[in-house]
């Protein structure tokens, strides 16, 4: 556990990709399968589960100490973060410790105290942790504390986060597998793959995992892994006859398997989400066997030119099993942009001019072939006209008019690679959204920013002259303007609803937003999609602000 | 809170006064006789008639203030007739020429501690504990989550965290007055002997803390550098003002690190955009806090600087000490 508690502190400490990948793979190299494989589930973010709620392990610290609740509540204020106040504060009520250089981590106390921290972490998250959770009462304040003796501030700052199932590392999978391709000289697409299946923090998984290519047994249901566009930054090289140019839908990635007499579909999160689309995988059913497509899960109505906006699939993705009523008010499709496997053949390295072709008349003989509704829900991303570069901005620009994002533009030469890689893959998005709208409300950030107010409430004024909150959003200023705002609103506070301060209506922000929808929900009868601050409009008094009517004019009409 | 009508100290709109003395300590304005702690600039300013300071400060407040002022250098411990009033200046730990002052009339004493630190520090001398009736402490880092390490420890984090990154140039970001000294003497106390290299801000530091023969590592200006000479592999120190301006364009692909004791808590690491934060600090930890208001012996508790109200509040209910924060005082 100690091992496992300095990569974190290293992986906290370092800003580079590759000193990450470096602290990861030197810790892999030098670990048993047994704490490998925990801490690669730990690591890639499957270890959510709460043993013990923040607020109980409080009671444990704070029990038998002179510090009132009222002062561990300033202090939390301060952290931001349950678990590492706890882990100060611990410290912090021990006796002394005599200071004398050394130790792993530098929080060495020389002669340390016989501490469960040498323990394996496997022991730790399938002994240790679990069987203090299981207990209650003194006997678990007691179990506790005798997990907590001798450990360093970050030591404790990690079991506390094992304890309560909070603890993020900052490292995405890719890193860590880079990591162990590294180490085991395996391709990362391959460890990837063999990753979606699933992974339980065994040895025997660990060691499946990194075991050499060719030992791998098929499964049935495990998908590919997706290859990711980068966005495009200058035209692409070549001629634009070689280059596939395709709407940029606004749903959710998918892979729709046909293998083994079943059907598979899985999101980009490596989420399996059959139960959620009853009727895709009832429509999986008419693909030949030995088939993988690649596209978008989308609602699309019947006899609708265009797929819904994003918030009707949020609703369908609320669900693992939808009713009726849900699943005819907000239809589901599947819009394939490329064919992964066929005939049973893993068909990625061909280029995407083949792949193309061959997805092109599958589905359009399985609709001529199996012209039932199911079929129908299977459609061919259209491949939109583009011959020449001049065409692509006039392409652009109506892809809001086609409820697109954006474009496309996928190398017809291409193979099907895996992950984020640039050059073959590009995605072109419209301008977003912006409105100009008055800051109306303001809540501390939590974690890193608990101490500063960086959560925003906006308004745009109605009919009446009065503001209406319209979006909040959280992100887009600096450290600078964070920190000017953050005391201005509170020299400019008018009220107080717990931790919210509404402020004056002064100052006005530029929003910029990728999609806007009706919603009887919303105050102001609109829904924004990703907001974000695009500037601090200084320059704006709050009466020019943006209007309501604004933002439907623009619901119609689409940005531009 | 004010302080009650007829003590030996008030609060006026210039800061906290001794009518008995006719001195202001660490006054934020212009007033005929200043009283000064130490020389960081909140609680050194300039346009007094007459500075009351300790000798060791004399160089660097003479080039804050003006060559000119009219500064009046004493020694620690030693006691001053000044008005009707017995002063003494008692060393605070916090920087080089830093004091706690101590005044006495009309038989009541009080303690200013000004800012003050109990960890031992090769840049400074050591926090001297004075007892009075009153004592009026700083609460910089007034929460029990602060504790600090010895700065020996945190001077091996920073040699190790230098050492492993022999490509690329080491950016350490820290005060200037102080703060800086300081780590250059933990380094050099535990054995650093490598030229490091300075921002302008803290090279002019310099002169003063070798006057004082504080035991120092070689140091020059990074402006003092040959054109393309390399900077891998170098220990850079520079004030938190530096980072990310245009002087630290010059340094290709730098690890950075933040020295302070606000560097306890990830959140504010995080949120300066540092890659490694250090916890080293000049201002007195929390058992610190708490061991110099006992060692005090006042029977009167006033509090200022950072969290006066929690430290206050923990005084009166925890320790049973009559205590209060103290109104009208700045941020540390
Ligand atoms: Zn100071
Ligand atoms: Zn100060």
């Amino acid at each position: 556990m100690r091992r496992f508690a300095a990569l974190y502190s290293a992986l906290d400490a370092s800003s580079g990709t590759t000193a990450k990948v470096g602290a990861l793979a030197a810790y892999f190299d030098d670990t048993d399968a047994a704490d490998a494989a925990w801490a690669l589930h730990v690591l890639l973010g499957k270890q959510g589960k709460r043993l013990i709620t923040g607020r109980r392990l409080r009671e444990i610290c704070l029990a038998d100490s002179s510090l009132p609740e009222w002062l561990f509540d300033d202090c939390y204020a301060q952290v931001g973060d349950s678990a590492e106040t706890i882990a100060l504060l611990w410290r912090q009520l021990q006796p002394e410790a005599p200071a004398a250089p050394g130790g792993r981590d530098g929080h060495g106390n020389g002669e340390r105290q016989e501490t469960l921290a040498a323990e394996p972490l496997h022991r730790w998250l399938e002994e240790l942790l679990p069987a203090a959770a299981a207990l209650e009462g003194e006997a678990q304040a007691e179990a506790v504390r005798e997990l907590w003796l001798g450990l360093s501030a970050n030591e404790l700052l990690v079991a506390n986060k094992l304890l309560t199932g909070g603890l993020r590392v900052g490292v995405g999978p890719g890193l860590v597998l880079r990591a162990l391709a590294q180490l085991s000289g395996l391709e990362t697409a391959l460890l990837q793959h063999r990753l979606m299946g699933g992974f339980s923090p065994s040895p025997q998984a660990y060691r499946h995992l990194l075991a050499p290519a060719n030992q791998t047994e098929a499964v049935p249901s495990r998908p590919y892994p997706f290859f990711l566009a980068s966005p495009l930054e200058d035209l692409p090289p070549g001629a634009a006859e070689d280059w596939l140019a395709e709407w940029k839908f606004d749903g959710i990635r998918g892979q729709l398997i046909r293998r083994a007499g079943q059907a598979f579909l899985w999101s980009r999160g490596e989420e399996l989400i059959n139960g959620a689309f009853p009727e895709l995988i009832a429509a999986a059913a008419c693909l030949p066997e030995g088939t993988v497509l690649d596209g978008e899960v989308l609602v699309w109505p019947q006899g609708s030119d265009r797929p819904a906006p994003f918030g009707q699939l949020q609703r369908r993705l609320g669900r693992k099993a939808p009713g009726r009523a849900l699943l005819a008010a907000c239809p589901a499709a599947f819009v394939a942009y490329d064919l992964l496997e066929w005939q049973g053949d893993d068909w990625r390295q061909r280029p995407l001019r083949q792949r193309r072709a061959a997805l092109e008349s599958l589905i359009s003989e399985l609709q001529q072939a199996t012209p039932t509704p199911a079929a129908g829900l299977l459609r061919l991303s259209p491949r939109l006209p583009l011959t020449a570069w001049d065409q692509l901005e006039p392409l652009r620009q109506q892809a809001a008019a086609a409820a697109a994002e954006g474009l496309m533009l996928k190398d017809l030469d291409s193979p099907y690679r895996a992950g984020r890689r640039r050059g073959a893959w590009w995605k072109h998005k419209r301008d977003p959204y912006t409105l100009d709208a008055v800051l109306l409300y303001a809540q501390a950030g939590s974690g890193r920013r608990a101490n500063l107010f960086t959560d925003y409430s906006f308004g745009l004024w109605d009919g009446d002259g009065r503001l209406v909150t319209f979006a909040k959003a959280y992100s887009g200023l600096d450290d600078g303007e964070i920190t000017a705002l953050d005391r201005w609103i509170r020299q400019h506070t008018t009220e107080r609803f717990g931790p919210v301060r509404a402020v004056e209506p002064l100052q006005v922000f530029e929003l910029a937003f990728e999609g806007l929808q009706q919603s009887p929900r919303h105050k102001s009868g609109l829904a924004v999609r990703f907001p974000r601050i695009r500037r601090w409009r200084h320059d704006k008094p709050a009466q020019e602000a943006d209007t309501l009517a604004t933002a439907l004019a623009l619901l119609e009409r689409g940005p531009c | 809170m004010a302080l009650p009508a007829g003590s030996l100290l008030e609060l006026t709109p210039q800061g906290l006064y001794c009518p008995a003395a006719g001195a202001w300590i660490d006054p934020q304005q212009p007033v005929p006789r200043a009283l000064i702690t130490h020389a960081h600039a909140d609680h050194a300013r300039p346009g007094c008639g007459e500075y009351w300071a300790i000798g060791a400060s004399e160089t660097i407040l003479r080039q804050r203030l003006g060559a000119t002022i009219n500064l009046i250098p004493v020694d620690y411990g030693a006691l001053h007739r000044i008005g009707d009033a017995r002063v003494s200046f008692h060393s605070a730990g916090h920087v080089l020429g830093s004091a706690q002052i101590r005044l006495e009339a009309g038989g009541e004493s009080w303690l200013v501690s000004g800012d003050y630190k109990r960890c031992a520090d090769p840049s400074c001398t050591p926090f001297a504990p004075v007892t009075a009736d009153v004592f009026i402490t700083e609460a910089t880092f007034g929460l029990p989550i602060y504790r600090w390490q010895s700065g020996a420890t945190v001077a091996g984090e920073i040699l190790s965290w230098w050492q492993a990154a022999p490509e690329r140039p080491s950016l350490l970001f820290a005060y200037a007055f102080g703060k800086a000294q300081r780590l250059l003497a933990e380094l050099a106390a535990i054995g650093v002997a490598e030229e490091v290299l300075l921002h302008g801000a803290v090279e002019a530091l310099m002169p003063a803390y070798r006057e004082a023969g504080v035991v120092l590592p070689p140091t020059r200006a990074v402006s003092a550098l040959a054109k393309g000479e390399s900077l891998a592999g170098r220990l850079v120190i520079a004030p938190p003002s530096a980072h990310r301006s245009v002087w630290m364009k010059r340094f290709k692909q730098p690890q950075t690190a933040f020295v302070s004791g606000w560097m306890a808590v990830r959140g504010a690491r995080r949120r300066r955009g540092y890659e490694r934060g250090f916890v080293l600090s000049d201002h007195a930890d929390w058992p610190g806090l708490i061991r110099s208001v006992k060692q005090s012996g006042a029977r009167q508790v006033y509090v200022t600087h950072g969290n006066s109200d929690g430290l206050a509040r923990y005084l009166r209910e925890v320790e049973g000490l009559s205590a209060a924060p103290l109104a009208g005082q700045g941020g540390p």
